[in-house]
């Protein structure tokens, strides 16, 4: 029993080895390297002197830069709540109306990810331009004589965002669905819930994990974006990874990036974790 | 600081896609290393002849289609071409120790911190007879007063595209982008230097002021633009929508401007008084290219005559190279703004490296964008 028990933990360490490596060399070393860099001082001329500067996080706390990141969480929880009201019905139908399509669907949720990203975010400029396909069929409708402005607004980014994260909220709602005994919900219309109190009762706490998991796989990339606030937004829509991104390019001031960089670490693992706490960390065994 | 933007000179739109893919690694800068094998040391070690290889470290579409294939021909020299998508991405490269690179590209500014910091070598003059093509006027530039480490690959301005049926023939100043009539039909470039440079130049100061109080003006004056724009772009994104009509008038390089004037005739091209900048991007040999003898057959071959005239008919660029300029494309030349009168070419300014004071200028920067 106890040999055989060592065996086991054996083979499992073998296992383990390759991830290990693999996440100390690519994430744990880079990781640590960004939270060197952010006490180091940078050249005038780029690269980073290593030391102890504090001076970068002070910085940090200029008001411009605290609107920044107040803005960046903004659009992240947004972002967040507008997946979930659009992802959540969407999930459901899947799983309790889809039948036999019910795989075809849910590839059809995936198909966004055979294309990259900037592409997909360049064709929204294509489409919502003064005389893309939007404002085409807006003024042959009747809506309006002359184009909207569609594109380059905080709107269109959020509207962006949306629509590139929407995917990572509906695949671990679908799988969380997936597992739902449907005779749970059998069982509380004949205890006499409405098809209201089901839902909110039973259908809703059970795909809690679903939702946790949804709403943290969209936040945490939301609150990082760059690139579609620069393509749909006009660059106006300045958000935490747009501002990282100067100070690693044409600012040349890696140290502040990098305090930039870790203090959107710290800020979204606490965020994360008032989530967490807050709808409950057993809500999550189901996962 | 993007000169080329992230680059589509001819609408390619795919290779807009790689270039924009070069721009969103900017993080993974310590990792990136170019195909091509490395050797230590300086340039120049002596020892056996050089393989007959090339790597050149280019912005994207920015070399004529006979451009490789002729010197490849020439010399046997087989060349590999990378891009970079701006200057900061160049010069992170080769501060994290990026070798393999022969040849690279940076731009005016870029070239006297590169000097600063040690990353490129002198070029060797004795190799690079066609030398003698180099007009006068892109010699000795401030960055590199004697040119030891730099000669002209491509240069042109930055000033204003803008539909003339529209709004009419501009007067020469800059108030134009500050004018309430067309308001969200307007874009300026997402370029720190080249943006605050314009309201500088609009208040009469010098683009690479570093006086304090000028400075603030400038961000006062950028302030009142920003709600009137449709946003900050790279200029290769500005050309199209001036072109389709979603803005009217857009700060844009001048390569973007004669290319959407060729293929559209309501386009004006306008270098606003009293200043505007000028740019010029140079051929530089970085420390520890591995072939240093064809990076300098390389530059002399791109200043010969018929190979400098062919790549400014791709480029929609000036040439530097004067010998080159019989052979530029007469309807490229008699665009309004390509070929430039002493008077007009006497008020561009050069934007130069303002050192701790870049900071400076990332910092208004932000703060005008999100005003």
């Amino acid at each position: 029993m106890g040999e055989k028990g060592r065996g086991w933990n054996l083979g499992l360490a073998g296992l383990l080895t390759p991830v290990t490596i693999w996440l100390g060399l690519f994430f744990l070393i880079p990781l640590l390297l960004i939270l060197a860099y952010s006490f180091g001082t940078s050249g005038v001329y780029g690269g980073i002197t290593l030391g102890f500067n504090p001076g970068n996080y002070l910085k940090v706390f200029d008001p411009l830069y605290l609107q920044i990141i107040g803005r960046t969480f903004f659009i992240a929880a947004l972002t967040t709540l507008l997946c979930l009201a659009l992802g959540y019905p969407l999930a459901y139908f899947i799983v309790f109306k889809g039948y036999r399509r019910r795989n075809l669907l849910i590839l059809l949720v995936m198909v966004p990810f055979w294309t990259s990203l900037l592409i997909r975010a360049y064709s929204w400029v294509v489409i919502l331009s003064g005389n893309g396909i939007a404002n085409k069929f807006l003024q042959f409708i009747g809506v309006t004589d002359e184009p909207l402005t569609l594109i380059f607004t905080p709107e269109a980014v959020l509207m962006g965002m949306v629509y590139s994260y929407l995917p990572f909220m509906i695949l671990p709602l679908y799988a969380s669905l997936e597992k739902f005994d449907t005779r749970l919900k059998e069982a509380a219309k004949d205890l006499g819930a409405s098809r209201w109190q089901t839902f909110w009762r039973v259908t809703f706490p059970l795909s809690m994990p679903g939702v946790i998991a949804g709403s943290i796989l969209v936040f945490i990339p939301s609150a990082g974006e760059f690139v579609i606030p620069q393509l749909l937004g006009g660059s106006r829509t300045v958000m935490t990874g747009t501002l990282i991104q100067t100070q690693f390019g044409a600012a040349r001031d890696w140290a502040f990036g990098s305090a930039l960089s870790v203090m959107l670490a710290v800020l979204l693992l606490a965020a994360i974790l008032f989530y967490v706490r807050r709808v409950g960390t057993d809500k999550l065994e189901g996962m | 600081m993007q000169r080329r933007g992230t680059s589509i000179s001819r609408g390619k739109f795919l290779k807009m896609m790689g270039a924009a893919g070069v721009a969103g690694s900017t993080l993974s800068v310590l990792s990136c290393q170019p195909n091509t094998s490395a050797t230590g040391g300086g340039g120049g070690s002596g020892g056996g002849p050089e393989e007959k290889e090339l790597a050149l470290y280019n912005w994207s579409d920015y070399v004529a289609g006979s451009t490789i294939p002729g010197f490849q021909k020439e010399t046997g020299i087989k060349v590999t071409q990378d891009f970079f998508a701006s200057n900061e991405d160049l010069l992170g490269k080769l501060q994290a120790g990026a070798t393999g690179y022969d040849v690279i590209v940076p731009s005016d500014y870029m070239v006297a911190i590169m000097v600063k910091s040690d990353v490129i070598q002198k070029l060797d003059k004795s190799k690079i007879p066609n030398i003698k093509n180099v007009g006068e006027n892109y010699m000795g530039l401030s960055y590199d007063p004697n040119n030891e480490y730099s000669l002209p690959y491509q240069w042109g301005t930055t000033g204003i595209l803008y539909n003339k049926k529209e709004v009419g023939k501009l007067d020469s100043s800059w108030d134009a982008m500050w004018d309430k009539q067309f308001e969200g039909k307007m874009a300026m470039l997402a370029d720190s230097r080249e943006t605050i440079g314009a309201a500088l130049y609009k208040l009469g100061y010098s683009v690479n002021s570093k006086n304090q109080d000028q400075l603030q003006e400038a961000e006062a004056e950028l302030k009142k633009q920003q709600p009137l724009l449709r946003g900050y772009f790279a200029s290769t994104e500005v050309r199209p929508l001036v072109m389709n009509g979603d803005i009217l008038l857009g700060h844009v390089y001048s390569g973007d401007a004669f290319l959407a004037m060729s293929e559209n005739e309501d386009l004006d091209y306008l270098i606003p008084n009293p200043r505007a900048t000028r740019w010029t991007d140079n051929m530089s040999i970085p420390n520890g290219a591995p072939h240093p003898d064809n990076a300098n057959k390389f530059i002399n071959y791109i200043l010969d005559a018929k190979v400098g005239a062919a790549l400014s008919n791709y480029t929609y660029y000036n040439t530097p190279n004067e010998a080159s300029l019989p052979d530029i494309d007469p309807a490229l030349k008699d665009l309004p703004g390509y070929t430039l009168a002493s008077d007009i070419f006497e008020r561009l300014e050069v934007i130069e490296d303002v050192g701790k004071t870049t900071r400076e200028y990332e910092r208004i920067f932000t703060e005008v964008k999100s005003a």
